[in-house]
């Protein structure tokens, strides 16, 4: 019985973690204002879903240190904290 | 059982207590959202309620079957562009599973939570999202109503008016002068009445050369002044005058039937005269009782609810954001956030502090781009500047510079007009 109830307590657990993980992470929303989520969309912006994480924080890191000249990512990068970048990198990196 | 079992239980009963469903989703029924005004900010929330629960039922009410957007539409005003390249319908989100109800929202009862619209219908609603951008304050600025914007057009909502002021360029004679004038802050589009003007001086140049263009301006400063004003220096000198607040730029009147601006100092008569007039959040906010007395809207910076009445939500040009300007990325930008947080507020959850982002492009010449990006977080209670994070595009720069800014500028349009429209 009370397996049970564990068992149903931690389905709920799951599908909270699992219904918090789909709410992109602070700033991310944002990004497909010019980063294409159709590949539909003809632009030279990249889409990001799917993209390597590694290289999604890499990019923001540089355009936020200078070494990696933007047009407007130089900018938007600075307003991002390391553990932001990498919250947003995880979760485009984690869409199809 | 030993303390990990129980931690994790206890983590368990946490996360169902923040799932503890509405009454709506008890019945079986979802949850019922209307969101009011079916522009970049209102059909973007929408679409992300929808996207974020689908059994949220979304209902998007919205007057016209097609949305002109304003972004782009001064260069159709310029002969660069033509004005179906700037219309979009509510098929696609219609196919979303959104509730499309043609129609214009004319009072809110936020006790019954009931929204009635001007044919008698009413719509019921768990929360409620206005997004109904701009009105003109007409008489704000003596002598302009709108029998005046016949005579002297606004253009600034995008459609009849936009053709209106493209045609009188058309019909103005070589050498004829054309006049804008420009509100006080805050308006709609901050840097829209300068890419105006230059677009409207491009084509005088090309086209009309021995035309003058004047820019009357109820302020000092504006939007990418250092870049536009080094744009103009360069592209249209002698053609181009902009006369600041302090230099005798604000209009006190106008007169429509002889197209005359008048000014503390001066009047000018105008062959082709723009008035961009001073505006308001869209009616509906002062009819729900969200609009201040600055006709304008306070909201909470994490979940866009009005401040002034529960369980109504104000986004994009209507809202009082803070640092974050009227423009349409804004907008996008402040629908999604503020979808995510009806969504988590509807499950009984409490939305995290987001963080925002505005990117906006102006064409100073078909070839030649201007970029101001800014990020933004709430901070006592607003949406403000995340420090160093604002910025405008290098004051130096090369014309490939220019031109490739020019590129992304429509490449933003197209990117932002997909997500919501496509």
């Amino acid at each position: 019985m009370r397996n049970a109830a564990a068992a149903v307590i931690g389905c709920i657990a799951i599908a909270a973690a699992a219904a918090a993980s789909a709410e992109p992470p602070a700033g991310a929303a944002s990004c497909s204002g010019c980063h294409p989520t159709s590949p539909r969309v003809t632009s030279p912006v990249p889409r990001l879903a799917g993209l390597d994480r590694a290289a999604i924080v890499r990019a923001m890191q540089d355009f936020r240190s200078g070494q990696r000249a933007g047009t407007v990512m130089d900018r938007i990068a600075k307003g991002f904290t390391d553990e932001e970048i990498t919250a947003i990198a995880t979760w485009f990196a984690a869409q199809k | 059982m030993n303390a990990s079992r129980r931690d994790f239980l206890k983590a368990g009963l946490a996360a169902s207590a923040a799932l503890v469903p509405l009454p709506a989703f008890a019945q079986g029924a979802g949850p019922r959202v209307v969101v009011v005004g079916g522009g970049f900010a209102g059909a973007t929330c929408a679409r992300a309620l929808h996207h974020a629960d689908p059994r949220i039922a979304v209902t998007l009410v919205e007057a016209n079957p097609t949305f002109t957007a304003c972004p782009f539409s001064n260069a159709v005003i310029a002969g660069l562009r033509e004005l179906p390249a700037q219309q979009f319908t509510y098929e696609r989100v219609a196919a979303d599973g959104i509730t499309i109800t043609r129609g214009t929202a004319t009072a809110v009862d936020p006790q019954a939570r009931a929204v009635t619209l001007a044919d008698g219908a009413r719509l019921t609603y768990d929360r409620l999202v206005l997004a109904p951008g701009i009105d003109i304050r007409w008489g704000a600025l003596p002598g302009y109503d709108q029998s005046a914007a016949a005579q002297m057009p606004h253009a600034w909502q995008a459609g009849e008016q936009t053709l209106l002021l493209r045609r009188q360029l058309e019909a103005m004679d070589d050498g004829g002068l054309v006049v804008i004038s420009a509100p006080a802050n805050p308006f709609r589009c901050p840097p829209g009445p300068y890419e105006r003007a230059s677009l409207i001086a491009h084509y005088l140049k090309t086209k009309k050369p021995k035309s003058k263009l004047l820019v009357l301006d109820a302020k000092d400063a504006f939007s990418k002044q250092r870049l536009f004003q080094a744009a103009w220096a360069e592209l249209y000198p002698g053609l181009l005058e902009w006369v600041p607040l302090s230099k005798g730029g604000n209009v006190t009147s106008v007169d429509a039937a002889t197209r005359t601006f008048v000014t503390d100092f001066a009047r000018h008569t105008a062959a082709v005269a723009n008035v961009i007039p001073p505006q308001k959040a869209g009616r509906i906010a002062d009819a729900a009782g969200v609009a201040d007395r600055t006709g304008w809207c306070p909201i909470d910076p994490v979940t866009f609810e009005s401040k002034l009445q529960p369980r109504i939500h104000v986004i994009g040009d209507a809202a009082i954001a803070g640092a974050m300007p009227k423009s349409a990325f804004a907008a996008n930008s402040q629908a999604k956030t503020c979808a995510a947080a009806v969504a988590q507020l509807l499950a009984g959850a409490t939305p995290a502090a987001p963080k925002l982002i505005n990117t906006c492009y102006s064409l100073v010449a078909p070839d030649y781009g201007i970029s101001v990006a800014g990020v933004y977080q709430p901070t006592n209670g607003q949406l403000a500047d995340v420090p160093g994070a604002a910025g405008v595009s290098p004051s130096e720069a090369p014309r490939a510079t220019r031109a490739a800014e020019a590129v992304l500028a429509e490449a933003w349009f197209r990117t932002l007009t997909a997500e919501v429209f496509a």
